[in-house]
């Protein structure tokens, strides 16, 4: 059994949103989840848009004060005091490669940035050092040190991106659809490389994206998000066969198939309507009004999650 | 052939923009037969886009078109004027955008937009047209159609944004619709949603799609044919099973092996390695050149043409070539080692 890296706890963010003129509504971009990262293994998240993926993974680096629950790293709360020092611990790798990075700065002084302020490096030329170890290390060209983030492709953006987050000698980095802005044939690469990283550095990640492909490529356990909450969690290989959640069913039927003889031969399951609006949401389950089993049980109490073997937890009243 | 709807031959877009000529868009050829489904996939800045525009000739300002042809019925629309072209799009091929969001005017409501187009290529009345637009919403499966037309594209979602437009495209019944990344900015429930539709409607009106994606399982699921971008120019084109099961040009087999899978989960993706092309410097042979693990040196000097593989699957690579010739070297060695 690895050690447990990273645990969040009944993790609660909510915004608060001007509704009228004196009111304001919370909208519970993340409502009660809970899991488990172990040292050097990869959780997926996935869901749409709006369903709070990217909120997990902010509010776990403390980029937003939770509204309720905690995150703990190594047994350590993460607060607004302790992350001055666990950031060492936690990186994070963004979505867009041309937003993320500073225009104004060379770099080797986007890279250096974070060893400047943790005072990793004791003089200049270990910082140099570092630097070009840090970007051979993601595959860039050291005699670009010099050039501006715009010189790049969106592919070697991200690559600064990660030696960025790779420079602090990180034990935990959250990728929130870090290959998401990218074309295929370069997505690859980049998906190569956070798995080359891994072995070579040990690291834990939170993959978020809502591509399910790339998901499952990525990690050994995936959750699925609806709605701000996990509605389902298990191994990669166990969920891409057997989903036991309707959302879970029709998000997985509804991924399109690169393979002309089998997409011919699947069936997608087409879920009625729309994404409720995350302000008025439905009571009970949030999935009800989608769902095809409903029934008046989930209209009246949430569904709890359950185990149903093998650390496949479901959070649904009829499956 | 009289099936041939639309004919695309040689054609070359060019923009031209203060750092030089940029050829989005150089030597492309494809056939469009009536009721079939084509795809056209590549990576961004392949030039798909640009295609689909220049069939509609809404290029931007700096863009044009600089040669071929494009056969509508046989008859060449690149000659067409400005007047006649109107007469062309929305009524003969209509479009729907990437972008639901962008591409609908926010201070109109849905059912002034969708009348706008009806009254503008048919002889309808405004009444017949207000209806029109209420049955064309009901078509691609809005709710409550009657209510939606007084509404304003704010207060709809993403995936009724992009369903209106499809109304909009479809309203005056077109032999082609061109859909360009129609699914991409929707999520995939929806984008099921959407292309269930767009499959049921194309049953149902027996109009021909272009379908410019960059999601090869979107085109596995929709196309009947296939054509694949690169550096603006066709690397391989044919059914959608010769692409899948027997691609024969580098590229394809490398986009192919990028797509990762939970097939795929201990292996290692084969990306291909590489940066995308620079538009403004353009090799002079095969564009694919600085990233194929099997450039000879003809694909530095010169651009491959295309080899018809088998019946309608043609590749423009040099590899295919070679292969050939040594195919036949060799048949020609067994030969002799035989006598």
């Amino acid at each position: 059994m690895s050690e447990v890296l990273v645990e969040v706890k009944n993790l609660k963010q909510y915004f608060p949103i001007k509704t009228g003129l004196f009111k304001t509504t919370p909208l519970k971009a993340v409502d009660d989840v809970s899991f488990v990262i172990n040292a050097g293994e990869t959780l997926g998240l996935v869901g749409e848009s709006g369903c709070g993926k990217t909120t997990v993974g902010r509010s776990m680096l403390h980029l937003y004060k939770p509204t309720g629950g905690e995150v703990l790293f190594r047994g350590e709360k993460v607060d607004a005091q302790s992350i001055k020092h666990l950031c060492r611990e936690m990186q994070m790798v963004f979505q867009d490669p041309y937003s993320s990075l500073n225009p104004r700065m060379t770099v080797a002084d986007i890279i250096g940035e974070p060893l400047d302020i943790h005072h990793i490096c004791a003089d200049k030329n270990e910082r140099k050092e570092k630097i070009k170890q840090l970007m051979t290390l993601v595959g860039l060209n050291t005699e670009h040190a010099r050039r501006y983030a715009h010189e790049f492709s969106g592919g070697q953006r991200q690559r600064i991106g990660i030696a960025r987050a790779i420079a602090v000698n990180p034990s935990f980095i959250v990728c929130d659809e870090s290959v998401s802005a990218l074309d295929v044939s370069i997505q690859a690469q980049i998906i190569n490389m956070f798995k080359e990283l891994q072995e070579r550095l040990g690291l834990a990640y939170l993959f978020i994206a809502h591509d399910i492909h790339v998901v499952n490529h990525m990690s050994r356990r995936v959750a699925v998000m609806y709605m701000g909450k996990i509605v389902e969690t298990g191994q990669t290989a166990e969920l891409a066969k057997n989903q036991i959640h309707p959302y879970t069913q029709s998000l997985y039927s509804a991924v399109p198939i690169p393979d002309p003889k089998m997409s011919r031969q699947r069936r997608r399951i087409i879920l009625e309507g729309d994404v409720p609006s995350p302000l008025k949401l439905p009571g009970g389950c949030s999935f009800r009004t989608r769902c095809r089993f409903a029934t008046d049980r989930c209209a009246a109490e949430a569904p709890p999650f359950t185990d149903r073997g093998g650390g496949h937890f479901v959070a649904c009243w009829n499956k | 052939m009289s099936a041939k709807l639309l004919q695309v031959k040689n054609l070359r877009t060019s923009f031209f923009t203060d750092a030089g000529e940029v050829k989005a868009v150089n030597g492309l050829s494809f056939d469009l037969e009536k009721g079939k489904v084509l795809g056209i996939v590549g990576e961004s800045g392949s030039g798909k886009s640009v295609t689909a525009y220049s069939i509609l000739r809404i290029l931007p300002e700096t863009g044009k078109i600089i040669g071929g042809e494009i056969l509508l019925d046989g008859e060449d629309i690149t000659k067409y004027s400005k007047k006649e072209m109107r007469e062309i799009r929305g009524c003969r091929i209509g479009i729907i955008f990437q972008d639901p969001m962008t591409s609908l005017n926010p201070v109109y409501t849905i059912g002034s937009q969708i009348t706008e187009a009806i009254l503008l290529h048919t002889d309808r009345t405004r009444a017949q047209a207000a209806a029109r637009a209420v049955e064309m919403l009901a078509l691609v499966g809005v709710n409550e159609p009657a209510r939606r037309v007084k509404q304003y594209p704010h207060e709809l979602s993403g995936g009724m944004r992009q369903r209106v437009m499809i109304a909009m495209a479809l309203s005056c019944e077109p032999d082609i619709l061109i859909a360009d990344e129609p699914t991409t900015a929707l999520d995939v429930t929806i984008q099921a949603q959407i292309l269930e539709l767009m499959q049921e409607l194309q049953k149902k009106l027996g109009m021909a799609i272009i379908m410019i994606t960059h999601d090869l399982g979107v085109i596995a699921d929709m196309c009947d044919e296939i054509v694949v971008m690169y550096g603006g120019r066709i690397c391989e084109r044919g059914s959608a099973d010769d692409i899948f099961y027997n691609p024969r040009h580098e590229y394809t087999k490398g986009l192919l092996h990028s797509i990762p899978s939970a097939a795929k989960l201990d292996e290692k993706l084969v990306p291909i390695g590489g940066s995308p092309i620079d538009m403004l410097n353009m090799p002079k042979g095969c564009p694919f050149f600085a990233r194929c693990d099997r450039a000879m040196k003809i694909c530095l000097d010169e651009p491959p043409e295309e080899i018809e593989i088998n019946p309608g699957h043609f590749a423009s690579c040099w590899v295919n070539v070679q292969q050939m010739l040594d195919d036949e070297k060799a048949a020609g060695g067994a030969e002799e080692a035989g006598q």
